[in-house]
């Protein structure tokens, strides 16, 4: 039951986890100091008899004082948070090496389209994988993010990454594992029946394990 | 200043009208244009629904604890729902969505709307009735057909609506993408008839605050239960129209070929969404405000002090009401607009935390330096205020649009969801259905089992709540219907089971507020005028008040919450009482 | 009070406009088609047609199917899972559906089996990959894999389903109403998945096993227009004559289309 973030292997964890740490002490201190006063003041300020409450109708320079952290701490925030966003997020933030995918959402499946050996999408040694993200560690990836047919969403949790696929939309989304390892991507946006089962497998390879994998299974005559 | 008062003169002067009461059963409590009635009527309505509510959340609560295992008394449902007693996915995804609209439409909004604004109002201005009393009664008369409407969307083929309470199109709009079409339309067609209900309320209500208010009864004096009223029917009144509006279209992509939403032809799914959370927010903030307006008046009573910071509690409310309306898109970050508008709607998201966090300090402040008298529904409020601040503060994580990617549509919002709206909105009902209790039905609840209901709901609902945040943070995705079917979820599922068990606990809990509530109807202790030695004005009247409510017009003399005051033995001073010349009314104040 | 009725009335009529599908309980149909100019259904009769399908020439390589995100299904294949797209086995053709195209009287309705046509979902592939069903008889849907199937026909004449089955060993039942030519099933969870069925007015239908072998039953005596499809390799027709209660015999040779 742990207010940690689980752990993350993309460049954007340390983007994200940051300030997410930074907003749970501002808001953990806020917390506590809100809940411990009230207990306080039911324990300290409880009727007894004989005891009259003090007639006082408020302290405007209190107000003043409080508001004014409370606008400048949430200002804050926001400022950190607005770098950040355009960084992950940014329409002309996605690293010109990246390697092009296209993933297309559909009921209940991701459909991978991989650029094969030229790096390029839209040529002939393009393959496509059902609900498999193969991707090399280190290296970039630019994700074309369309839909079929509802409103899927996109999120690799261990990546910190996360956006809603729109049919009728081409939607570009990047990211760039940093970890060897097996994830799991699952659909964040209710689609259906079978919303809660559309998940994939991410693996991460080394680029040596990556390229077996590629040309193993481009040669695969698979059924579509 | 005066106020013009109409027919009022006819009907509370001179004492006649108001005992000879001639109507007959059915125009004194089915038809009744009595807003005390009407009040009485939604609270009964919202009642039923609020449990129905509640028993589908504990469907959902068992599948997510105990994936896949047959529910006990799943038997009685039919195969289409659950074969073997074994929830079927698309059951499931009608469940959350009934319960979501369910909850938002049918319990909570009526409650603070349709229960208290119609109760209070009047009673808390000085006013015999509603200013269309006729109009009133036609608002919750389209209520319950609506009601109806939204209930035989179970008993139709495809079942019920399953796009979620938000409905997102294409998913709402294509029966071949949700196996749902007679539901879904039903859904829709409900909520439009529920608009019109609310829409006739909050002109009502608009109407009435501005004109009937008694002599002396100054803007600045009326309680926050009515400033929060008021401001909340203005949003009633602009917000439901442009969910009308958003749900025609929708309406009309199900059935009569547009393409409003429809990407093939031309359509924006996103359209859907902008329109939907341009009412939705607002919406979120008609399901607040009421119940912050009425946790003051609560708590200035419990704790025997006027509230702190009267006016800023004033301005935070208008303050909330106005800038509620710039930041609907914040329920969009992830869903594919312009990131720059992500941007510009956390920084009017981030602004509006701070009218909230105002009002949490002046109710810590109205509290401080009191002589606080645990009553039932000041407990209520109290936990009110304790929830609302983790509510709240658990929504600058989502604010911040970086952490947002991460938890977006995760058990981090549902927790904070159901903060606000539970720990805030509902334990200010039970607060309020409390504090006003005697008065619409002249006896007391009990307040023993007032306190093992308080305190067993208290805990049940932090530990089905608080570990929630927990799951999100774990990456635990929304509406989903078996989460064991992650690898990576798979370590939180004791989370689930837990969080399930407390849920079956915190809704057999409810069932003492309902007996006491209904044994309490025929049974309670006989309630007098001022139970709670409030200053209100409605407790200046017989419990239960007659029909006209005054017998003479009261005239107003001082703030709303002159207690412990120094011109009066008593700690509590009304509104209405005139003190001797020479003894001021209240202390001039900020 | 009118509010009330009329409440009471939107419900009921809501409620009757299809009552909640319940599985084994459909919307009730007569059997077959509609009994056209008051004849009543015929007992069956005792002739057959029996036969073989065999495919010529060297059987066509199926598609692999890539089951790696399902591992449930994936592990239950020893090797690369393979799409019975051409079900070749020794020559033979599995996987055709063969019936009376025509030759019956006209107007003549015969009873609807009682048993069900079963459609099992079994290491994430439809088995079997091609049915025939008589309009009115019952659908079997089974699933005996560990994990989500969802089935969703697309007919045209009759009404689309699209239900789901979590759980392994979950049985649904469904009917369709109205003879239709070919209605596409396919599972969402798991794309490759896909099958087809026809809708027939009467039973006169068999598909072919592994061994390409076939027998249709129950047929009066009479000159028929036999057809066997594939999904792949097209149709093939024969006319054959069935004495009565004898049999008749039919065999079908299919062979790979260019591609």
């Amino acid at each position: 039951m742990s207010w940690l973030l689980p752990h993350g292997a993309s460049t954007f964890v340390g983007e994200i986890d940051w300030l997410y740490y930074l907003i749970l002490w501002i808001t953990g201190i806020a917390f506590v100091l809100v809940e411990v006063l009230l207990v306080w003041f039911m324990i300290r300020y409880r009727a007894r008899p004989g005891r009259k409450a003090t007639y006082y109708h408020g302290n405007t320079r209190f107000e003043i004082i409080w508001t004014s952290v409370t606008a400048v701490v949430v200002v804050i925030i926001g400022v950190l948070s607005a770098g950040r966003w355009n960084r992950i997020k940014g329409r002309d933030m996605v690293p010109p090496n990246a390697t092009p995918i296209v993933i297309h959402a559909k009921q209940f499946e991701w459909l991978v389209t991989y650029p094969g050996a030229d790096g390029a999408l839209g040529s002939a040694d393009d393959f496509q994988v059902r609900s498999q993200l193969h991707l090399v560690v280190g290296q970039p990836v630019s994700v074309l993010l369309t839909s079929e047919d509802a409103i899927h969403s996109f999120f690799i949790p261990a990546f910190r990454i996360k956006q809603d696929a729109v049919p009728g939309m081409n939607i570009r989304v990047w990211f760039q594992p940093t970890e060897v390892g097996e994830y799991e991507l699952g659909c964040a946006e209710l689609c259906g029946l079978g919303h809660y089962r559309m998940r994939a497998t991410v693996t991460v390879h080394s680029r040596e394990d990556f390229d077996r994998w590629a040309r193993d299974r481009a040669a695969l005559s698979v059924n579509k | 200043m005066a106020t013009t008062i109409g027919h009022v003169d006819e009907v509370t002067l001179g004492g006649a009208e108001v005992h000879a009461d001639t109507r007959s059963f059915v125009r004194k409590y089915v038809f009744s244009t009595d807003h005390k009635i009407i009040g009485i009527q939604f609270l009964i309505m919202s009642l039923i629904f609020l449990l129905l509510g509640g028993v589908l959340a504990m469907v959902i609560r068992w599948q997510l604890g105990f994936p896949k295992q047959p529910m006990p008394l799943g038997g009685v449902l039919p195969e289409t729902m659950a074969p073997g007693g074994v929830v079927l996915p698309e059951f499931y995804n009608s469940l959350v969505t009934m319960h979501g609209t369910f909850m938002v439409f049918f319990a909570i909004m009526p409650l603070l709307v349709g229960v208290f604004g119609n109760y209070l109002i009047p009673l808390k201005i000085g006013a015999p009735d509603m200013a269309f009393p006729r109009i009133n009664m036609a608002s919750f008369w389209i209520a319950v057909p609506a009601g109806f409407l939204m209930l035989a969307g179970f008993f139709v083929e495809g079942g019920h609506a399953a796009a979620g309470w938000t409905s997102y199109a294409p998913l709402s709009e294509r029966s071949d993408l949700s196996g749902v079409s007679m539901g879904q339309i039903l859904w829709c067609i409900s909520l439009i008839v529920l608009g019109l209900s609310s829409i006739l309320g909050s002109f009502n209500y608009i109407t009435t605050i501005i004109n009937m208010r008694a002599p002396g009864m100054w803007w600045f004096r009326l309680p926050l239960s009515i400033w929060s009223l008021f401001v909340t029917a203005i949003l009633v009144l602009l917000a439901m129209p442009i969910l009308s509006g958003a749900i025609i279209m929708l309406l009309f992509d199900q059935t009569i070929g547009t393409h409003f939403f429809g990407p093939a032809q031309g359509g924006q799914p996103l359209l859907w969404q902008h329109l939907f959370w341009f009412f939705g927010h607002p919406e979120v903030y008609i399901l607040i405000l009421p119940a912050m307006g009425m946790a003051s008046d609560i708590i200035a009573n419990g704790a025997r002090k006027p509230v702190f910071g009267y006016t800023s509690m004033v301005l935070a409310i208008l303050g909330i009401g106005v800038l509620g309306w710039g930041v609907w898109g914040h329920h969009m970050f992830m869903s594919g607009m312009n990131p720059t508008l992500g941007t510009s709607f956390m920084i009017s998201t981030m602004l509006i935390a701070v009218p909230s966090a105002i009002k949490v300090f002046n109710w810590l402040g109205t509290m401080w330096m009191g002589n606080i008298r645990f009553h039932v529904p000041m407990l209520h409020a109290i936990a009110f205020v304790s929830m609302f601040t983790i509510g709240g503060l658990s929504g600058i994580f989502m604010a911040a649009t970086p952490v947002d990617i991460y938890i977006h549509d995760t058990y981090f919002i549902v927790a904070h969801l159901h903060y606000v709206l539970f720990g805030g909105s509902l334990f200010a009902i039970f607060a309020a259905v409390t504090f006003w209790y005697p008065k619409m039905f002249g006896r007391m609840m009990s307040p023993f089992w007032g306190r093992v209901h308080f305190f067993l709901t208290f805990i049940f609902y932090n530990l089905v709540f608080f570990p929630m945040h927990n799951l999100g943070l774990h990456g635990h995705m929304r509406r989903i219907y078996d989460p064991t079917q992650y690898d990576f979820l798979k370590p939180v599922q004791p989370i689930n089971e837990l969080i399930s068990i407390s849920a079956f606990l915190l809704f057999a809990t409810q069932l003492i507020f309902a007996t006491n509530f209904i044994v309490s109807w025929f049974k309670g202790a006989k309630a007098p005028e001022n139970p709670w030695e409030d200053n209100g004005l409605e407790w200046t009247v017989p419990s239960p008040p007659p029909h006209g409510n005054f017998v003479s017009v009261p005239h107003v003399y001082r703030a709303p919450y002159e207690y412990s005051s120094p011109f009066v033995t008593e700690d509590f001073l009304p509104q209405n009482r005139e003190l001797p010349e020479g003894v001021p009314s209240a202390a001039p104040h900020s | 009070m009118r509010q009330v009725l009329i409440g009471g009335m939107l419900l009921t009529v809501a409620a009757c406009g299809g009552g909640g599908e319940k599985a084994g309980s459909d919307t009730a149909t007569p059997a077959g088609a509609a009994p056209a100019a008051g004849a009543a259904p015929t007992a069956m009769a005792g002739g057959s047609v029996t036969g073989h399908v065999k495919f010529d020439g060297a059987a066509p390589a199926n598609p692999t199917i890539d089951m790696s995100e399902e591992a449930a299904c994936k592990g239950k294949y020893t090797g690369p899972a393979l799409d019975p797209v051409v079900m070749v086995t020794n020559g033979m053709l599995g996987n055709v559906v063969l019936y009376v195209k025509s030759g019956l009287p006209a107007g003549q309705t015969y009873p609807v089996p009682s048993e069900p046509v079963v459609i099992d979902q079994r290491g994430c592939l439809y088995h079997p990959r091609a049915l025939a069903i008589m309009a009115g008889q019952k659908l079997e849907i089974k699933n005996s894999d560990p994990v989500l199937h969802n089935i969703k026909a697309l007919p045209t004449k009759n009404r689309p389903f699209n239900i789901s089955q979590p759980t392994e060993g979950m049985t649904t039942t469904r009917t369709f109403t109205t003879p239709e030519d070919n209605v596409p099933v396919e599972c969402n969870v798991h794309g490759w998945m896909h099958s087809n069925i026809i809708v027939l007015p009467h039973p006169f239908f068999a598909v072919s096993g592994e061994d390409g072998s076939f027998t249709i039953k129950g047929l009066p005596a009479g000159t028929y227009e036999i057809e066997a499809r594939h999904a792949k390799l097209g149709t093939k027709t024969m006319s054959v004559t069935v004495p009565a209660d004898g049999a008749a015999t039919a065999d079908f040779t299919f062979a790979a289309t260019g591609t």
